[in-house]
């Protein structure tokens, strides 16, 4: 039996952990979860059966989280272990996760930093943009989501000066894990229409040049569902599940 | 040449690198960093991290940011044993999603419990009650994720013995203690791993990595560096809003 990989691809550490597999030649089974369908957001005790919160997803994930792993007995969630243990397991080339102490330091420490820094950034222009309409059935306050852009700006330059510099990727001259992890998650707010590059045209040179490594067409597949994210306002939603994500919602605007 | 560590035991992953190092015999010059006194934006130190954080490692040239990374690194470069970060693949998995998972959870709101209640008012800024609430019941959500998804009915969190998703989730539990919060009280299976991780460290190199933060109720005598205060000022209040 293969390695089962739960993805939703619109989610930005699903698409690392997609294209790493993909560009690897790793077999797995795809299971389609849904973040934002009607059933996305359901409390476990809801009544009808919800995608992502269904009983069989909680045994593989009691974290409810995409992504997720199941490799015969053994599961497993968060992007950066599962890429991980998929390098390792299947002893993918050296440089996306090098034996080197230093280089592999290098990935390891931006895969840490990102968790506070881009990543909830990203969530946070993310879910006010395009979740919040949703369900909410107004935009989001525009100053909130200019105060989110902003916010990225710091972590941006980080990005740019302490871990890109003059390099070609994050670390050094081919592409590694870290570039994965940070591209699929900029490229969430690329797709919904903001120019997060402007003015730092080497951030521009270097998504390319990691497209490129990637190969175009296994990128542009990943993110087919993220670039067409207008699509999720054709979704009908129920209205208890819009009263559910409601609080949570207008918390982040409050 | 001798590995540098740029620390300050107030921090909790600081104190992780601290009882790593230390239980491990590796050899390190403790460099230490003050925050109160805003010594992470000196210019000096701005050399070793430029995101102006502590912990940093530097060995030489190299220099490295991020307490995971350096952990990671050092069970690396000086081979300590396995059950730190295993060989095996799943287990090591294991350390890496917790590892994972626990920055935006554990350590946050851990952290907030901590900025709420002390350097909040260090910082001159008015104390908000129902943000110290929302802080406590967000970690105690965290709590109980721990406790069943990372901790279940195992001793440790992976397996049968210590290992650095332990000692990073113990220094981080131990922040909001240190600030009167007492998160094992009515959580007896938390209680008794942390006697286990506290045993497994070494009860005397466990107390002296704590010592500040279990100290730190001499909030008087507390004082924190204007210019960081200024600093602090914005950044403290969009995190309280």
């Amino acid at each position: 039996m293969g390695i089962e990989l739960y993805l939703d691809l619109l989610s930005p550490p699903c698409r690392s952990v997609y294209i790493f597999a993909k560009k690897n030649n790793i077999t797995f089974t795809f299971k389609q979860m849904e973040l934002f369908t009607p059933a996305a957001g359901s409390s476990a005790n809801s009544p009808t059966p919800r995608q992502q919160h269904s009983d069989g997803f909680g045994k593989v994930n009691v974290l409810r989280k995409v992504p997720a792993l199941k490799d015969g007995g053994f599961t497993l969630a968060e992007s950066p272990a599962i890429l991980a243990y998929l390098s390792q397991k299947y002893k993918t080339p050296d440089h996306w996760y090098p034996l080197d102490m230093k280089k592999r330091a290098r990935v390891d420490e931006y895969l840490s930093w990102q968790h506070s820094s881009i990543r909830p950034s990203v969530f946070k222009i993310f879910w006010l943009k395009v979740v919040f309409p949703l369900y909410v059935d107004q935009t989001a306050p525009e100053e909130k989501l200019q105060e989110a852009l902003e916010d990225l700006a710091i972590p941006l330059k980080q990005l740019e000066e302490k871990f890109l510099q003059d390099k070609p990727f994050l670390v050094g001259n081919k592409i590694s894990l870290a570039d994965l992890v940070a591209v699929t998650d900029l490229m969430q707010l690329i797709a919904i229409g903001y120019n997060i590059f402007e003015d730092m045209p080497k951030l521009v040179e270097w998504r390319s040049r990691v497209e490129k490594a990637v190969g175009k067409e296994l990128f542009q597949e990943a993110h087919k569902v993220i670039l067409n994210f207008q699509d999720l306002n054709n979704m009908l939603i129920e209205p208890q599940l819009k009263e559910q994500m409601k609080p949570r919602l207008l918390k982040m605007v409050a | 040449m001798v590995v540098e560590l740029f620390l300050d035991l107030l921090s909790q992953p600081c104190r992780a690198l601290f009882i790593f190092a230390k239980k491990n015999n590796i050899p390190f010059v403790f460099k230490h960093v003050e925050l109160l006194k805003g010594h992470h934006h000196s210019e000096e130190f701005g050399k070793v991290n430029v995101l102006k954080k502590v912990p940093a490692l530097k060995d030489g040239a190299f220099t490295l940011a991020e307490s995971i990374a350096i952990l990671l690194y050092l069970s690396r470069k000086f081979n300590t044993p396995d059950h730190w970060y295993p060989s095996d693949l799943q287990k090591r998995a294991q350390v890496d999603e917790y590892l994972s998972w626990q920055h935006a959870t554990i350590r946050e709101k851990g952290c907030k419990i901590f900025i709420t209640k002390v350097l909040v008012p260090l910082a001159g800024q008015p104390f908000s009650p129902e943000t110290l609430e929302e802080a406590v019941e967000e970690l105690n959500s965290a709590l109980k994720q721990f406790e069943e998804k990372f901790l279940q009915d195992k001793p440790f969190i992976v397996g049968n013995e210590i290992s650095l998703a332990d000692l990073v989730a113990i220094v981080e539990l131990m922040q909001p203690i240190g600030v009167g919060c007492d998160i094992f009280e009515d959580r007896p299976k938390l209680s008794e791993w942390r006697n286990r991780v506290e045993e497994a460290v070494g009860k005397e190199l466990f107390q002296e990595a704590h010592e500040i933060i279990l100290n730190i109720k001499e909030l008087s005598n507390l004082q924190i560096d204007p210019q960081l205060k200024e600093h602090l000022a914005p950044v403290l209040r969009k995190m309280m809003k």
